[in-house]
């Protein structure tokens, strides 16, 4: 009980810590403002940025990007994982080619994207979409080839049609595999979007913290960094409720 | 029974996706933006005899070992940490996890700004990405040696260098080197990220360069050439986990 008590002061302390360092590095002009804004800049920087709402159509810009992406990816994916997981010897052959690809940093493919779809959203749903894919396909491989047998050879010999046997057996018993390939894509999508609108683009959330950079506005790119990651978080959030209802539906 | 081994199979997969890349490519490719396999395989010679390729691949290189040794030795130390001591756990934990779930490319500029546009933001970056999954397996390595064992050497008489050196690091071998590849895919990543988005003198420079003036062959050659690397240096690592994790399981 008491040693919990500490441990969250130890927690609390480590952050006041921070914010203290962060006061007097600052206040005391020991590190220029271009490299750490003072805290008060930022907080000024981010209730000017909830008033004007001028992220707008960045957001929206990021946010397409990543629906689009998304979409794309669990569509491609799950159907490559449903084809790859129908014989054995598919997955024999193809899991492990799909897994070395998945091992390879794929933004490096990004400067071969933004050359084929422009720096527009184009090259950015791209890279989101093709770094989801292996996620999704892989877990759907594995949540469709990891059904036990049993269960399709009691399915069958009390009669069941193959798309009986697809929806009533299969599908359950691959959905929490699946929603888990989907959320890891989803979050990955995310990171390489942002990622990709950092190093080349027009507009959207990693672009907008670029700009403030390249212009040496740091409070206000701390203020959008803030931003850009409650977005993730919120996404976060969102793909994990989504994540246990998926569960729970499988459930009831 | 017929059907050709799978690995046998795999290849042949490739070879037609790569002819199919060839013949569509050459039939209705626009040379300024894509090129056929063939062309990319010669470009390879006259790439890397541009001493400054040859360099920047180096450099590149040079910024993921560094970044590799650093998060893999702040890694090993701080989930040493937190994973033997229930009181620093209570307290660290739950700031590495809330920092590791952070999306770190938002702060990718930030590391430009503060280290500059050299190798130090490149390491720098690779070590923020690497260090996190290390904590975390060499962590639950260390949270799962049975506390028995702790105790018994305790008991016979053990002081605390040699329960580190005799119980401690012989049970965490598997997880340091679990905890390495993991360490290497994000660093790779980190790496290539913060030099894709600004470089001096590393891969970043060329790979920007070849964009810019319509050089697809070259452009992809390099990208060929720093995907192979990437695949050496996590299969070493994977190597390396499979050899050194299995004592324990005789």
């Amino acid at each position: 009980m008491n040693s919990r008590v500490t441990q969250r002061l130890v927690q609390a302390a480590f952050v006041a810590s921070i914010a203290l360092l962060w006061h007097f590095a600052t206040a005391s002009g020991r590190v220029a403002p271009l490299l750490l804004p003072p805290m008060p800049a930022v907080g000024h920087e981010l209730s000017a940025l909830a008033a004007d709402a001028d992220f707008w159509p960045d957001l929206r810009t990021t946010l397409f990007e990543l629906v689009m992406a998304f979409l794309l990816a669990a569509a491609a994916g799950t159907a490559a994982g449903y084809a790859v997981s129908r014989t054995r010897y598919a997955v024999r052959t193809f899991e492990p080619l799909m897994a070395g690809m998945y091992a390879v940093p794929a933004i490096l493919l990004f400067p071969l994207y933004v050359l084929f779809f422009g720096l527009g959203p184009g090259s950015k749903i791209a890279i989101g979409a093709t770094i989801a894919f292996f996620p999704v396909a892989l877990s759907t491989v594995t949540g469709l080839s990891g059904v036990n047998r049993l269960y399709l050879t009691a399915a069958r010999s009390m009669g069941a049609s193959s798309g009986q046997t697809f929806r009533l057996v299969m599908l359950p018993a691959a959905l929490p595999a699946i929603l888990a390939g989907l959320r890891i894509g989803a979050n990955a999508a995310f990171m390489a979007i942002l990622g990709a609108e950092t190093i080349a683009s027009f507009a959207g959330l990693g672009h907008r913290i670029v700009s403030m950079a390249e212009s040496m506005d740091t409070a206000k790119m701390f203020a959008n960094i803030v931003l850009a990651m409650s977005v993730a978080a919120m996404i976060n959030i969102a793909v994990s409720a989504a994540e246990k209802r998926g569960w729970k539906h499988e459930q009831a | 029974m017929s059907r050709p081994e799978p690995a046998v199979a795999r290849l042949a997969v490739i070879a037609l996706l790569l002819g199919i890349w060839e013949v569509a490519a050459r039939a209705f490719g626009n040379p300024l933006f894509i090129c056929p396999p063939s062309r990319v395989v010669a470009s390879f010679a006259a790439l890397f005899r541009d001493a400054d390729v040859v360099e920047a691949v180096y450099y590149t290189s040079f910024e993921i070992l560094v970044a590799f040794v650093i998060a893999v030795v702040i890694g090993f130390a701080l989930g040493l940490a937190v994973g033997l001591h229930r009181f620093t756990r209570g307290a660290m934990y739950p700031v590495i996890l809330l920092l590791y779930a952070m999306p770190q490319v938002t702060i990718l500029p930030l590391f430009v700004v503060v280290f500059g546009i050299g190798a130090v933001s490149k390491i720098a970056f690779g070590v923020s990405h690497g260090v996190f999954p290390m904590i975390m397996t060499v962590a639950a390595g260390a949270q799962s040696i049975e506390p028995i064992l702790l105790r018994s050497a305790r008991s016979m008489g053990a002081n605390r260098m040699q329960v580190l050196r005799y119980v401690v690091f012989p049970h965490l071998v598997p997880s340091f080197f679990a905890g390495m590849r993991l360490a290497m895919t994000a660093v790779l990543l980190g790496v290539l990220v913060a030099e894709l988005y600004v470089s001096q003198a590393g891969v970043g420079r060329f790979t920007s360069a070849f964009t810019q003036t319509f050089q697809p062959a070259n452009l992809f050659a390099l990208i060929g050439v720093l995907a192979a690397l990437a695949i050496t240096l996590n299969e070493l690592c994977r190597r390396a986990e499979l050899r050194f994790s299995r004592w324990c399981a005789g």
